[in-house]
């Protein structure tokens, strides 16, 4: 592209805590509208807020993650707009002492490293949400409050992304670390996890920024990657005709695929910020500080590379399986267990593991195949083969019982006792002239063919190492 | 003599003791709110049926040898802009006309623990705005002492029923003066405790950096025994004080040792009433005569107090209304409304009143972008060197003492169209809600048109029992306080 794009992000995550920020009401998703409500969180006519301490903490560490300086001097400010979805009318938000400044977020884009750099971390109440009558001539629209006063975390980037794959990085490493470090669910879907965007274009070269165009209320990655390559395209357009881009906010269709003007600068509102009265300010001293960073387990980004460093993984398998830190820490509890080799159980993690948990849609802590059994299983595999222990990893999953049960059970030993094996070879060998004939004239798939009869007969459990060496000696033996 | 001419304190000690019952002690004051409320018109509601059922509760409680609570029987009023579960809670205002509460204000639940019956809400300069009860959107209280007279705002109804003995005690709200101002106006005892002494959880918020919850009654002991009661931490408020309560019954009629009273010549300057000024240096004399020390001083940065005030709590006061947007309760235009806009507009022009819509202008005026730091910022630096002007003043004494108003209570309709000369009637009560001081105000003498004089007592934070032991001092060497208006 003629243009080079720039890209700033500012992220919602819903704090994952059983109380509402300023109330105790609950904060479960999808109860019936209204009734997680109080006089505080419906804003009455003379409540008052009470901070919530596991969310301000919850904040704390979030900013301590993603390396900000601590404001150990934190406010919080009104901030005013009329909506009906907002039942005070203004916003309890931070505005000039946000719990963290200046941090940043390292992730990796093509191999290649890249920092993108946090404006500023801070705390936020949340609405309500507004329901709309599904009827086009209604002349009302409905208010749900259960969501008003759910802690809110907002994560501001400085414009630092160029392109859109550093986006999605950016969004996947941001997500990965509010989940590693257990403060938000994340769930999309239930929109714990929203952005707005800021994107403008310039020159190649230029160090001046284009005008710029917000985005608001993006409720998915996908939606963010699909307005961006949207506007990318709308203002290039724009640009190459000469036209100037406005200062303005727009609103994302997802149905259309298209961007839509909501507000111009000129009718930006005005939020008249001012410190909240009803709360104290906080001072958070360096012990809690301190306190906190003990607390921050690895991150996804030096995990992976610790993998890959520690037990000779492929940077793509240690990816996977730091993309969820219980699958991680699954991994590493088998190889805590077991004499194998990392990569061995790496492959049973990415290739079985993860099947069974997308079939069965379950996460990996509740998983009935354990890092015990499943190790358990790797050490018997040599006893029964490599396709059955992929067999008796399907029934651990579908049972929860461990692999030598399941073998016992099941009769599932491998026949290894050459003798009996070759009574059989010499039985197969004499039912199936025309095979041996085949292989006299070289054709190689008809020792494959002997190999499956008997595995037929077998079930399966036939060594098939030791059945080759057999078929071979008596075939070899036959043709002489 | 008829119970409701006793004061609180007395009275209980009469139920206690079963010489009057509580349900005949309510009795006998709905009887006079009856004759005297047509020209005194301090009440919203009145509850006479729930005051009789609580009175029917304690004078059980008494016969069964129960416990009973510190305000046991006592009728109490409150201002309407202290949440009543169940009660109607208007603020004075059109847009709260029909609002009841689902909750108790903590002050509420602390004074119905104690035993007290609520008799009614009384009536307010809207949403407390005010300084002469002339803003209530559904009449003006007069002042027992004189009727053709403001009884004071914004606590004006609190005020005229206690004067008028149609109360035994009342909780008020002072953001600027609202309790002591009226107090004054009234011939009552009118405290404001320390910011943080008393939780706000439930007073309907008009400035929330300023608002108190305070006391109005007819002596010093009475509101010892009530802010005992209210006082005290309250995990609903974030800004409430997690200090412990003193003992003020007890505490007031502690002596006074070595005491100090500084005179800041600031509160006794250009525009103060001369009887006034006359009134308040006697009461001096009786201090000194008591042992006392009368000290000098300057606050030099009061006279910017008032223009402070009306940045800061207009400020406050213009993100706190907002809520009222006809969404989830309150009022709601009955004219058609073409989008949310119009419909937000419709209730708000409907429903408040013009002296609350001043208020929203000046408030959201101060706060907007590129005023902001002009006004509300340099006024919070102003306030910060008021509260040092205080604070170097109380390392040399152990209180301050001033008139409460500049001028004894004006004529109905005196002062309305002058908003400016209204506010300047709370000057010498404003340091104290910027500061975040107690302040109290006493009778001390009566004009030659015979209206009330109020003296101000302001002391160190968290030193409420100090300035009520100053104030009983007075009390003792004195009969202001018994003094009642003969009421037609």
């Amino acid at each position: 592209m003629k243009y080079e794009v720039v890209i700033g992000l500012e992220t919602h995550a819903e704090l994952d805590t059983e109380s509402k920020l300023f109330c105790g009401c609950s904060t479960k998703f999808g109860s019936e509208p209204n009734t997680q409500t109080c006089p505080v969180c419906l804003g009455l006519p003379g409540v008052l807020p009470v901070m919530n301490k596991k969310a301000f903490g919850y904040s704390l560490k979030a900013a301590v993650t993603l390396h900000c300086e601590i404001n150990q001097f934190t406010n919080f400010d009104r901030k005013s707009y009329y909506y009906p979805d907002l039942p005070k009318n203004y916003q309890t938000s931070q505005n000039y002492f946000n719990i963290g400044n200046n941090g940043y977020v390292d992730m990796v884009v093509d191999g290649k490293e890249k920092r993108i750099n946090i404006h500023n971390v801070h705390l936020e109440e949340e609405a309500g949400k507004l329901v709309h009558p599904e009827a086009s001539d209604a002349n009302y629209s409905l208010v749900d409050f259960n969501r008003a006063g759910v802690p809110l975390l907002e994560i501001v980037t400085q414009p630092d992304m160029r392109s859109i794959e550093e986006v999605e990085s950016y969004m996947q490493t941001l997500r990965n670390i509010l989940l590693y470090i257990g403060v938000s669910d994340c769930k999309m879907q239930e929109g714990s996890l929203r952005f707005e965007a800021s994107i403008s274009l310039r020159e190649h070269g230029s160090t001046v920024l284009g005008n710029r165009v917000e985005i608001k209320n993006l409720n998915s990655m996908k939606a963010v990657l699909k307005v961006l390559a949207y506007e990318m395209s709308r203002q290039s357009s724009l640009l190459d005709d000469g036209k100037e881009i406005l200062l303005e906010t727009r609103l994302w269709d997802d149905v259309d695929a298209v961007s839509r003007r909501m507000r111009t600068k000129e009718d930006a509102h005005d939020y008249r910020y001012f410190p909240e009265p009803d709360l104290v300010p906080f001072w958070i001293n360096q012990e809690w500080i301190d306190e906190t960073e003990t607390t921050i387990p690895e991150l996804p980004v030096s995990k992976r590379q610790r993998f890959v460093k520690e037990y000779s993984l492929s940077d793509y398998d240690a990816g996977i399986l730091t993309d969820d830190k219980s699958l991680a820490d699954y991994f590493e509890e088998c190889v805590g267990l077991s004499q194998d080799s990392p990569k061995e159980l790496s492959n049973w993690i990415i290739n079985d593991v993860l099947r069974e948990l997308n079939e069965r849609k379950v996460y990996v802590q509740d998983f009935t195949v354990t890092p015990e059994t499943l190790v358990g299983l790797i050490k018997i595999k040599p006893t029964i083969g490599n396709s059955i222990a992929k067999e008796v990893f399907v029934e651990m999953a579908n049972t929860g019982k461990d692999a030598p049960t399941i073998v016992k059970e099941k009769d599932l030993t491998q026949m290894d006792d050459t003798s009996e094996l070759n009574e059989i070879v010499i039985k197969i060998v004499e039912e199936n002239p025309k095979a041996v004939e085949d292989y006299g004239l070289g054709k190689k798939n008809a020792l494959a063919f002997l190999i499956g009869q008997t595995m037929k007969i077998t079930k399966g459990k036939a060594n098939p190492k030791i059945l080759t060496e057999l078929f071979k000696q008596r075939l070899s033996s036959i043709s002489k | 003599m008829i119970s409701h001419e006793l004061s609180a304190s007395s009275i209980k000690e009469k139920i206690i003791n079963r010489e009057i019952s509580a349900q005949e002690v309510v009795e006998d004051l709905f009887e006079w709110i009856a004759l005297k409320e047509p020209s005194v018109k301090a009440y919203l509601t009145l509850d006479k049926e729930g005051a009789l059922l609580k009175a029917k509760q304690i004078d059980e409680k008494l016969s069964n040898g129960g416990k009973v609570g510190l305000l046991a029987g006592i009728p109490v009023a409150i201002k309407d802009n202290i949440c009543t579960s169940g009660m109607k809670t208007t603020c004075a205002s059109k847009i709260l006309e029909d609002f009841t509460p689902p909750y108790d204000a903590f002050v509420v639940k602390r004074i119905k623990e104690e035993d007290a019956v609520i008799i009614g809400k009384t009536n307010l300069d809207e949403f407390a705005m005010g300084s002469s009860n002339e803003n209530s959107a559904f009449h003006v209280t007069r002042n027992p002492w004189n009727t053709d007279c403001i009884p004071g705002g914004s606590g004006g109804g609190s005020a005229a029923a206690v004067t008028a003995n149609m109360a035994f005690m009342a909780l008020g709200s002072d953001t600027g003066g609202s309790v002591r101002q009226p107090s004054s106006f009234c011939g009552n005892v009118g405290c404001k405790p320390t910011y943080g002494r008393i939780s706000r959880y439930g007073l309907v918020a008009f400035a929330s950096s300023l608002d108190q919850i305070g006391s109005v009654t007819k002596d010093v002991s009475d509101a010892a025994l009530l802010l005992q009661v209210v006082s005290g931490h309250d995990a609903y408020d974030s800004t409430s004080a997690n200090l412990g309560v003193p003992d003020y019954i007890a505490g007031i009629n502690s002596t006074n040792d070595n005491l100090r009273i500084g005179v800041p010549k600031e509160f006794f300057g250009e525009g103060l009433n001369p009887e006034i000024k006359n009134a308040v240096t006697n009461a001096l004399e009786i201090y000194k005569k008591n042992g006392a020390e009368i000290v000098d001083l300057s606050l030099p940065h009061c006279g910017y107090a008032v223009a402070t005030y009306y940045i800061i709590a207009t400020a406050e006061a213009s993100s706190n209304l907002a809520r009222y947007d006809g969404v989830r309760y309150g009022h709601r235009s009955q004219l058609s409304e073409d989008n949310i806009i119009d419909m937000y507009s419709r209730v708000r022009a409907e429903g408040f009143g013009s002296e609350v819509k001043r208020r929203i202008l000046l408030g959201n005026y101060v706060l907007s972008a590129g005023f902001y730091e002009a006004y509300y910022m340099k006024a919070s630096k102003v306030r910060n060197l008021i509260k040092d002007d205080f604070e170097d003043a109380f390392k040399k004494v152990d209180c301050i003492i001033s008139p409460t108003c500049p001028s004894p209570a004006f004529k109905i309709g005196e002062k309305v169209t002058d908003p400016l000369e209204m506010y300047l009637s709370d000057i010498y009560t404003i340091p104290a809600n910027l500061v975040g001081i107690p302040g109290i105000s006493i009778p001390c003498g009566f004009t030659t048109t015979g209206l009330p004089i109020g003296m101000q007592i302001m002391g160190k934070h968290f030193e409420e029992e100090k300035i009520l032991k100053i104030a009983k001092l007075f009390e003792n060497e004195t009969d202001f306080h018994l003094k009642r208006p003969e009421l037609k």
